[in-house]
């Protein structure tokens, strides 16, 4: 476990030893701003909530996530310091998780500082704070299936823009298949299974009941299950290299 | 100790290091050399567990690169080709890390810092980010990390590689500071190295082991091995000179070139130096320069990688 805690540090003060967060983050705040206010209406729904704010969100990670992500594995390889972590004494899948968090609570950072819209609404109105709480619970917890997903791909390549396509196709993917569109596809021909299987698959039907709210344990399973699953597959994908 | 048995990496049908067996014992440093490519950086990779080798075995102090991974990467200081670093920590952030990975409180990590710091003099750089420091600098940030925790077993990847000779000379003085208990493995393509530091040099190229020996046994496998190099004032004298030398009995054969002479040997016993001294002093030659040659490497390191690629090809 201390493996993980040094790794986690070491990343995540990285973060802020460069402009990268900063950067990160402002984009962050202005573009969910620009989303809620503008594409979102929420003055004109006259609703004190976040749901404009939060149904976003798939949107906003799918670009901005794998920003985050893309460096975590790429960019160790490509200047060579992932051969020098590497043959440090420490547990493959310590520094895998380490690196992980310290991207998810960078992200966790970022959401956090969305606050003022919290104040907003609450100046506004009265809206369900349960309501906002697990819906940014929810938030995050998706942040973290797509870095997931993220770092799978940035250990596949040592270029951060492969990373980075790479890890847009597979969340958008992941995205989509809860979309009607797609599963209206399946629907005709294949057995309801299937269907009901692809739309369990997707971020946006489990982020969808999350956003009103509903943090079922099913919805934390599954992205709890997507990180793991996905954090596994970065550890193969690490192991398969080494192995060359 | 470190073993390493039968060693082989394949990349597809590229075969890098290609059935590798030694050992090296404490007190030892060991010279790994060879032309570009020829498999020493990927047996230094399989050593410090980067890389898996495709057949074969390496224990270090008893403990199996593959079985026991972080018990072996526990005894190993590494500094790999081209001093990876994180750019954006400062030197003494960065000793920090690996000196907490490496298991040290935080007091203990102080004086570990203060000490490599004072070995490599990175005293005015420690607070300066990585990627703002020289060439020199960066090595030797990246030589501090591997000496932290004072390992048995140090591997270092071409380490004076683009230095400028006062820098070579410092890292040098540097691995010869160590303990004798230690081990030391060193890979380099440059030839002086081998007689400036090691006690032991391995050539490797196209991944075989072609020879293993002390950089001294080197040098006396050279056709240089005990040659005698006599200077005269023209090419005229020269001239002259070679005919009374070629008579000699232990002479056997002699090289013109313009004022000088090389004279080399029948047999590599010593008494041509003698020889030549007495035949100076009876005839009373007038020389501007004499002496013997200990072998020449960078002969010996061609003829032994070329005969290598005759062999394959």
């Amino acid at each position: 476990m201390s493996g993980v805690n040094i790794v986690l540090k070491r990343e995540f003060r990285s973060y802020f030893a460069t402009p990268i967060a900063y950067v990160f983050i402002l984009i962050f705040l202005i573009l969910s701003g620009v989303f809620t206010f503008y594409l979102g209406n929420f003055y004109e729904r006259q609703q004190a909530d976040l749901t404009p704010f939060f149904s976003f969100h798939p949107w906003l990670y799918l670009f901005l996530v794998p920003a985050v992500s893309m460096r975590l594995w790429s960019e160790e390889r490509k200047s060579g310091t992932i051969e020098l972590l590497m043959t440090l004494p420490l547990k493959r899948f310590d520094v895998i998780v380490g690196k992980f968090l310290a991207a998810w609570i960078f992200t966790g950072i970022a959401l956090a500082l969305t606050f003022p819209l919290w104040i907003t609404v609450n100046y506004l109105g009265e809206p369900d704070n349960g309501v906002i709480i697990a819906s940014y619970l929810g938030s995050w917890l998706m942040a973290g299936g797509f870095l997931a997903i993220g770092s799978c791909a940035s250990a596949l390549s040592k270029s951060q823009v492969i990373s980075f396509i790479l890890c847009g196709v597979v969340c958008l993917l992941f995205i989509l298949a809860g979309f009607p569109m797609v599963l209206n596809a399946f629907s005709d021909w294949a057995p309801a299974v299937v269907v009901d299987t692809i739309a369990s698959l997707s971020f946006l039907t489990h982020f969808t009941s999350v956003s009103k709210g509903v943090l079922s344990l099913r919805d934390f399973l599954y992205f709890f299950s997507m990180i793991v699953f996905w954090l596994l597959a970065t550890t193969v994908v690490i192991e398969l290299k080494q192995a060359g | 100790m470190i073993e390493v048995n039968h060693l082989q990496k394949n990349y597809g049908p590229l075969v890098a290091v290609d059935d590798i067996s030694f050992k090296v014992v404490p007190g030892e440093i060991l010279g790994f050399l060879g032309p570009n490519g020829a498999g020493k950086s990927t047996t230094m990779k399989m050593i410090t567990g980067f890389i898996d080798p495709t057949h074969g075995s390496i224990s270090i102090w008893g403990s199996d690169i593959q079985d026991d991974k972080l018990a072996a990467q526990k005894h190993i200081g590494y500094l790999p080709e081209g001093t990876p670093a994180y750019d954006e920590m400062t030197p003494r952030g960065f000793l920090d890390f690996i000196a907490e990975v490496r298991g040290f409180t935080k007091t203990e990590r102080l004086v570990r810092i203060e000490h490599v710091s004072k070995i490599m003099s990175l005293g005015s750089v420690l607070d300066q980010r990585i990627e703002t420091l020289s060439k020199g600098f960066k090595r030797r940030v990246g030589l501090a990390q591997a000496i932290i925790h004072d390992p048995d077993v140090l591997i270092l990847d071409e380490p004076t590689d683009g230095l400028d000779p006062n820098q070579k000379h410092q890292v040098r003085e540097m691995i010869r500071g160590l303990s004798k208990d230690k081990i030391v493995i060193i890979s380099t393509h440059i030839l002086e190295e081998v007689s400036a530091v090691c006690t032991r040099a391995i050539i490797i190229a196209e991944g075989k082991i072609l020879s293993d020996g002390t950089p001294a046994e080197l040098e006396e496998s050279s056709r240089y091995h005990q040659a005698v190099t006599l200077k005269s004032h023209s090419s005229e004298d020269a001239s002259k000179m070679i005919e009374k030398i070629e008579s000699l009995d232990c002479v056997k054969g002699v090289e013109q070139n313009e004022m000088s002479i090389l004279v080399f040997p029948e047999v590599k016993d010593g008494t041509l130096l003698p020889a030549i001294i007495d035949l100076v002093k009876t005839q009373e030659w007038q020389l501007t320069e004499l002496f013997q040659e200990k072998g020449r490497l960078d002969e010996v390191f061609r003829r032994i990688t070329r005969e290598s690629s005759h062999v394959g090809s």
